[in-house]
């Protein structure tokens, strides 16, 4: 029916009492999410419309069961909450804060791998399976029940998408919002896997743009390990050349990182690769009939 | 490539190696100057011939003419004269950096950085250094050794000496290249560097290490934990729209075209940028308010826009999420109001209360102003109204 958020979800909001922390939380607990607990420390005790309030993670895992948690706490202390989540336990981890330093972001991500829990963001919208359970910050208007999952490295390029899907009359199973600094916890890879596994999804939508190799990786994944269709849309075909310090970084990409680049190797593998936000969505109306 | 990491802060040659002299990595002796008059008094403090080196972020600066030898005081100052404000491919030289001239034996490639495809740092060493790094990569694979660290564990004295004996360093150089490429990573971790680059690490005739030169980039999320390096940041480099945006907390990045664009997150931003140009016209700007764009971050990205006279006109493409158009279509009668835009703008606004929004613009907004329906017939109407037509 769903990946990653559904009916089963038990939401901990980690940074709820901040401004945008609680009217995210207020707005996922609104569309149906069952957001069990908030952890800000030294607020404990209180509640954010009725979602009660622990000073520590430990705490609010153990006294509610929460298994999913969503980070709102500012960047600098980002990285904290980070290696609390994965410590306490949850088995899924979506983080929605921007601006996590690099350096910091290396060592969560070889942290976690070493573990089986699942880490969406940082920089990400969030998660949404329409109809059932959201979390993040997506506008839940744009998005309808349905057999299509979305997944993308950009928030309003994707509610675009979604738009222009539902003028065709075609709805989502699940969004996910992978978010776009360089070093994420999900990759394509792993949420076009999950989408693969779940009997409810009939077609994936990968929205790609230019920077990193994740794209090209998607390719050789979608052609040799997946039965279920992707369609793809890749922006940033005009994007400005910028100034590259050095050289190191080109010869670890070489040519690829472009749209160009990017739209090839997917073209290579079978993926059809729409032009535009529209294009993309008459594709998927075609395969889906 | 405009990627959407937020911009890492690239050093000058100049203040990599002051970096670089902090974290005990051996350097040229030298001093920046900015006057021919500074440069001359550092060759004299200096002694000696002398390196004038031009401070561009630009590659290729020696072919130009932007390094020059200079065996006394006088030269130095007639080799400054004829560097400052010098123009490098589109950079001008405001600043010129005066180091002791090394005699090479050896010249080596040195290198820490991202890997994003493996999530790891990189170090790269090559004995084929001060050349084009790039065609060695290519051209002699084995000649480029290359070690990825676990960020956890860190990088060890081993690792470094595994790179030397991959890469083919000389023996008598080997003490000196390992402690560099140690120093090196400490570095790379306290500055939160994203890059670390010396081309070329030279072994000198007397038989020392040196970096001769340092390119340096920060990781702009992590410059709040570095005020120091913050506060290199250089004003006056950027072009007169950049810094604007930059003030008002905008990312914008000037382009060749003339239909401006704005628009709210970086990947519709880009996506409209394709569009535009599918449909035959040349976008003259990146430039995105942000994901989440109230009304005033409309208007201050408006102001940006009108500053730059090449636009003859304006595509403002928004999708409504959290913020509702309506709220962006009041900020917008605003902002060209305020701004008193006369050229033609097509506005397209789609998502929450999308007609409201599209509703107060027609009502309420003067003739230049018009309402498309699609971000296609948006694109199409815009290069339609820049080419006059």
């Amino acid at each position: 029916m769903s990946i990653l958020v559904d009916t089963n979800t038990r939401l901990v909001v980690q940074g709820i009492t901040g401004r945008e922390g609680a009217f995210h939380a207020t707005r996922n607990k609104a569309y149906g999410t069952n957001v069990v607990a908030g952890v800000t420390p030294g607020k404990g005790g209180q509640d954010v419309e009725g979602i009660p309030v622990f000073n520590t993670l430990h705490q609010a895992v153990q006294e509610t069961q929460a298994n999913t948690a969503m980070v709102f706490v500012p960047p600098r202390f980002a990285p904290d909450a980070l290696y609390e989540a994965i410590e306490s336990g949850v088995e899924v981890i979506i983080c929605i804060t921007e601006g996590i330093p690099a350096h910091d972001m290396l060592r969560i991500y070889t942290h976690l791998k070493r573990g089986n829990q699942i880490l969406v963001g940082p920089n990400c919208p969030g998660v949404i399976s329409p109809g059932v359970a959201s979390v993040g910050i997506m506008p839940t208007q744009v998005f309808q029940p349905g057999r299509v999952g979305l997944v993308s490295r950009s928030g309003t390029l994707t509610y675009q998408i979604s738009k222009e899907l539902a003028l065709l009359g075609i709805g989502q199973s699940t969004v996910v919002g992978i978010g776009g600094d360089p070093i994420v916890g999900s990759s394509f890879i792993d949420i076009l896997g999950r989408f693969d596994a779940d009997p409810d999804t009939d077609l994936i939508v990968m929205v790609g743009e230019i920077g990193g190799n994740e794209e090209e990786k998607a390719a050789d994944f979608i052609s040799e390990h997946m039965s279920t269709p992707v369609v793809a849309y890749i922006a940033g075909f005009q994007a400005p050349p910028g100034k590259q310090m050095g050289h190191a970084g080109a010869i670890i990409t070489g040519s690829s990182g472009t749209a160009q680049a990017k739209k090839e190797a997917l073209e290579a593998k079978g993926v059809r690769v729409g032009t535009n936000p529209t294009e993309v969505a008459e594709f998927v109306k075609e395969h889906i009939g | 490539m405009l990627q959407r990491e937020g911009r890492g802060l690239d050093l000058f040659e100049y203040q990599g190696k002051e970096l670089f002299a902090r974290h005990g990595i051996p350097v040229p002796s030298g001093e920046a100057a900015v006057t021919p008059a500074e440069a001359r008094s550092a060759a004299e403090r200096i002694g000696g011939t002398v390196v004038v080196k031009a401070q561009v972020q630009v590659g290729g600066r020696g072919k130009a003419g932007g390094i020059k030898l200079a065996a006394t005081p006088d030269e130095t100052e007639a080799r400054a004269s004829e560097i400052l404000g010098m123009d490098i491919k589109g950079h001008t030289v405001h600043t010129v950096w005066v180091e002791a001239a090394s005699d090479i034996a050896k010249e080596y490639y040195a290198s820490i950085t991202f890997d994003r495809g493996e999530k790891r740092p990189l170090v790269m060493l090559s004995a084929m250094g001060g050349v084009d790094i790039e065609s060695v990569a290519e051209e002699h694979p084995d000649k480029l050794a290359r070690l990825h660290v676990d960020p956890l564990s860190g990088f060890h004295p081993h690792h470094a000496r595994r790179l030397c004996y991959e890469a083919d360093i000389d023996v008598g150089a080997m003490k000196g290249v390992i402690d560099i490429l140690i120093r090196l990573y400490e570095g790379f971790i306290d500055l939160d560097a994203t890059l670390m680059e010396v081309n070329p690490l030279i072994w000198t005739t007397d038989g020392r290490v040196i970096a001769l030169d340092a390119k340096v980039t920060i990781d702009g999320n992590a410059l709040y934990r570095h005020p120091d390096i913050l506060a290199l940041q250089e004003a006056g480099t950027a072009d007169p729209q950049e810094r604007m945006a930059q003030e008002k907390g905008v990312t914008y990045v000037k382009l060749d075209g003339d239909v401006g664009i704005l628009g709210n997150g970086a990947g519709l931003v880009m996506s409209t940028l394709d569009v535009v140009a599918l449909a035959g016209g040349r976008p003259a700007n990146f430039l995105d308010a942000g994901g989440g764009s109230k009304a005033d971050e409309v208007v201050a990205a408006l102001e940006v826009l009108l500053s730059d006279d090449k636009v003859k006109s304006l595509l403002i493409n928004i999708f409504g999420g959290i913020t509702r158009c309506d709220e962006v279509a009041k900020g917008l009668l605003t902002a060209i109001e305020q701004l008193g835009a006369t050229l033609p703008i097509v506005v397209r606004l789609d998502g929450t209360n999308e007609e409201e929004g599209r509703a107060i613009i027609k009502e309420h907004a003067p003739a230049n102003v018009v309402v498309e329906p699609t971000m296609l017939s948006a694109a199409q109407r815009a290069v339609e109204l820049a080419k006059g037509m």
